[in-house]
């Protein structure tokens, strides 16, 4: 299991500021600590500006943090320049030099470490072949299609065999088709190269398909670091909650032992999840995924659904609770002929419901 | 009236040839027409008086750009013109490589400011141009005088105990070259180097590369083409330059400029002028033919590496 092995990657209390134009300050990074296993596939996942690239850039030594440390395999790097860094970058951009062919691209990197000529050819080729573009090692960057482009990217940053390969935004430039199929490949060349993978997006689902494990970036802070499926099942806060898949955010208070949702009325103690933390008399949020809900008809229901819509074989209802809405997705066959205006009543799935931090 | 009629006209964006046409008229005019009587006139005898030319074919002006006859008729070999034209190609290279190491630099720094500052920093550059040529260069004899600021802080400093001289030596002519010039190569260096995508260096970087490297295999390619025009910016108006040489160069150290504008005036010899003349078009047809060649060939060899063998 990669969690067990010795961490590749070591980021301890790493913060950076940037000045905005206006004369104030950005806390693009806040006290950013995260530890990244050997081999393992590590994305960072946020909206943008959430501080994801800048982290990528500080580890890569584009930037340099304000405080903290970066360790690659316990040796602090974080004050050695960029060009002598074990650790290269696939830019969003690609960044691929235009006046050199693809071969030229590559060989660049090799050069820089001063290899012999035969090893730079033979390590040129073998990227070529990793990447399957051994044919187009005469043909210039702009001769190329984004998708190939990519692939040069990945071959040119791969070939110097870094301890870490950091990914940034790698596939958004792409388009859905080929940034499906990308996936795939970025996933199968870190399992053919052991090599450590650091991806950063904002796309939830490339997060879930591709990380072993997910760190999820809100404003400059790591909220939540865990197995892509973990995070999924097990929010710590309403903004992962939200932000991973789909999540109804309900207002819960807490009088005399029983929770009551805003709009819904009291839960019982069934609907919450085992593993959850205790409710105290504060206000808390949970969230509930659209899946556990479910909408029924109901002529003397206390709610109203807002929109139905019916998607293949399911049902994606809107459900009025006064304040806010209420979503749920559910079996067509639970309620056919349901539709806009409808009286209803709501229910959850036992333990469906996850007390989450503001 | 139903029927949809045909939009006659040129589409938008295509251009109407008649619109070019007082500029073709222009370049007729005023540039082409002199060439042409140029090259006529160096085809003619000498007039009487001097002062214009005899409608009579000979070759003598060619003859005499590299022959002198003796009082006793005698032809021999003369390297007088052959080494002022030598003199001006070097004088104009050396200028253009000066104008090229300082401009590179400044180029990339002005290209590296924000927005804002790139605007300003421009706008610096072509200051010189707000007043004229010779008054600048008259400047020049005043800075570069033996009693000049620069000798009066040399000596106040106590480095030199006697003025050095400077006007009047080739080293001056060059200075005096070089500060005409250096805006023509910093500018177009400029607009290559604004185009480039930093992010390239940072791969560049990013890949193990240090600072020198990425200039020396990833900027300066990119900023090649400025590199080429600024060096055909600055060469060629450099070859034919007429104050420096006189003014600061005070004539000893004559480029063909000085010698064409002595031929139509105290010399009155109008078709050896010409012939002087069309020698210089010869000279920067030829440069121009190098300079294409060589950029071509650095072009094809592509990766990096190409600039040390580009100049």
């Amino acid at each position: 299991m990669p969690q067990e092995a010795a961490p590749a990657l070591h980021v301890r209390g790493v913060s950076k500021s940037f000045p905005t134009p206006e004369g104030g300050e950005v806390h693009a990074l806040d006290n950013v600590s995260l530890s990244v296993a050997d081999g393992s596939f590590m994305v960072l996942l946020g909206p943008s500006g959430c501080g994801k690239t800048t982290l990528l850039r500080c580890i890569a030594g584009l930037e340099s943090p304000d405080a903290g440390e970066i360790l690659l395999r316990g040796e602090r790097i974080d004050g050695i320049p960029v060009w002598k860094r074990r650790v290269n970058t696939v830019f969003q951009s690609y960044a691929l030099f235009p006046h050199m062919t693809v071969a030229q691209n590559i060989a660049f990197g090799l050069q820089m470490d001063k290899l012999p000529k035969e090893e730079v050819t033979h390590k040129v080729q073998a990227a070529l072949s990793l990447v399957r573009l051994s044919d187009l090692g005469a043909r210039r960057p702009n001769q190329l299609s984004g998708g190939q482009q990519q692939r040069v990217a990945l071959a040119r940053a791969l070939a110097k065999q870094p301890e870490v390969l950091l990914l940034d935004e790698p596939l958004s430039a792409l388009d859905l088709k080929l940034r499906r199929g990308m996936q795939l490949e970025l996933k199968r060349l870190q399992q053919e190269t052991h090599i450590t993978f650091i991806l950063v997006t904002h796309d939830q689902d490339e997060a879930m398909s591709m990380g072993d494990e997910v760190a999820v970036f809100d404003s400059g802070r790591i909220v939540q670091v865990g197995p892509p499926r973990e995070v999924y099942l097990r929010p710590r806060t309403r903004f992962v909650a939200d932000f991973i898949g789909e999540a109804n955010i309900l207002d819960i208070s807490v009088a005399a032992g029983t929770a009551s949702a805003a709009g819904i009325g009291p839960i019982p103690m069934d609907m919450w999840s085992g593993d959850a933390p205790p409710l105290t008399d504060a206000q808390h949020f949970a969230a509930v995924r659209p899946e556990d809900v479910t909408v029924s008809p109901d002529a003397s229901g206390r709610f109203t659904v807002l929109d139905a819509t019916f998607i293949g074989g399911d049902l994606h209802a809107v459900v009025d609770l006064g304040t806010h809405t209420l979503t749920s997705r559910q079996p067509a066959a639970d309620a056919a002929g349901m539709c806009s205006g409808d009286r209803c009543e709501v229910s959850f799935r036992p333990g469906s419901l996850r007390v989450v931090e503001a | 009236m139903a029927q949809s009629t045909r939009v006659r006209g040129a589409k938008p964006g295509q251009g109407s040839w008649w619109a070019g046409l007082p500029g073709i008229a222009y370049l007729v005019l005023l540039v082409l027409a002199p060439l042409v009587v140029i090259l006529i006139y160096s085809f003619l005898s000498r007039a009487k008086l001097g002062v214009g030319v005899k409608w009579e074919f000979t070759l003598q002006p060619y003859v005499d750009l590299f022959y002198s006859e003796s009082l006793s008729g005698a032809r021999s070999f003369d390297p007088t013109y052959v080494q002022i034209f030598l003199n001006s190609v070097i004088y104009s290279l050396i200028t253009a490589v000066v104008c090229l190491i300082m401009a590179i630099p400044i180029a990339l720094w002005i290209a590296t400011r924000s927005p804002r500052w790139r605007m300003l920093l421009v706008f610096l550059v072509t200051i010189p141009f707000w007043t004229s040529l010779l008054i600048r260069t008259y400047a020049f004899v005043i800075i570069l005088n033996d009693n000049g600021p620069i000798n009066e802080a040399l000596q106040g400093l106590g480095i030199v105990s006697a003025p050095i001289s400077m006007l009047y030596t080739p080293f001056a002519t060059i200075v005096g070259l070089v500060y005409s010039f250096l805006p023509f190569m910093i500018l177009p260096i400029y607009a290559s180097a604004e185009r480039f995508d930093f992010r390239l260096a940072e791969a560049a970087y990013d890949l193990g590369a240090t600072k020198l490297t990425v200039l020396r295999r990833i900027v300066l390619p990119a900023v090649r083409p400025g590199i080429i025009a600024g060096f055909i910016l600055v060469f060629i108006p450099a070859l034919g330059s007429f104050l420096a040489p006189e003014l600061l160069g005070g004539g000893k150290t004559s480029m063909i400029a000085n010698v064409i504008a002595a031929q139509f005036g105290a010399s009155r010899n109008w078709p050896f002028g010409a012939a002087l003349s069309v020698m210089v078009l010869v000279i920067v047809m030829l440069a121009l033919v190098v300079f294409v060649a060589v950029a071509r060939r650095t072009a094809r060899r592509g990766s990096g590496q190409s600039m040390e063998s580009l100049l």
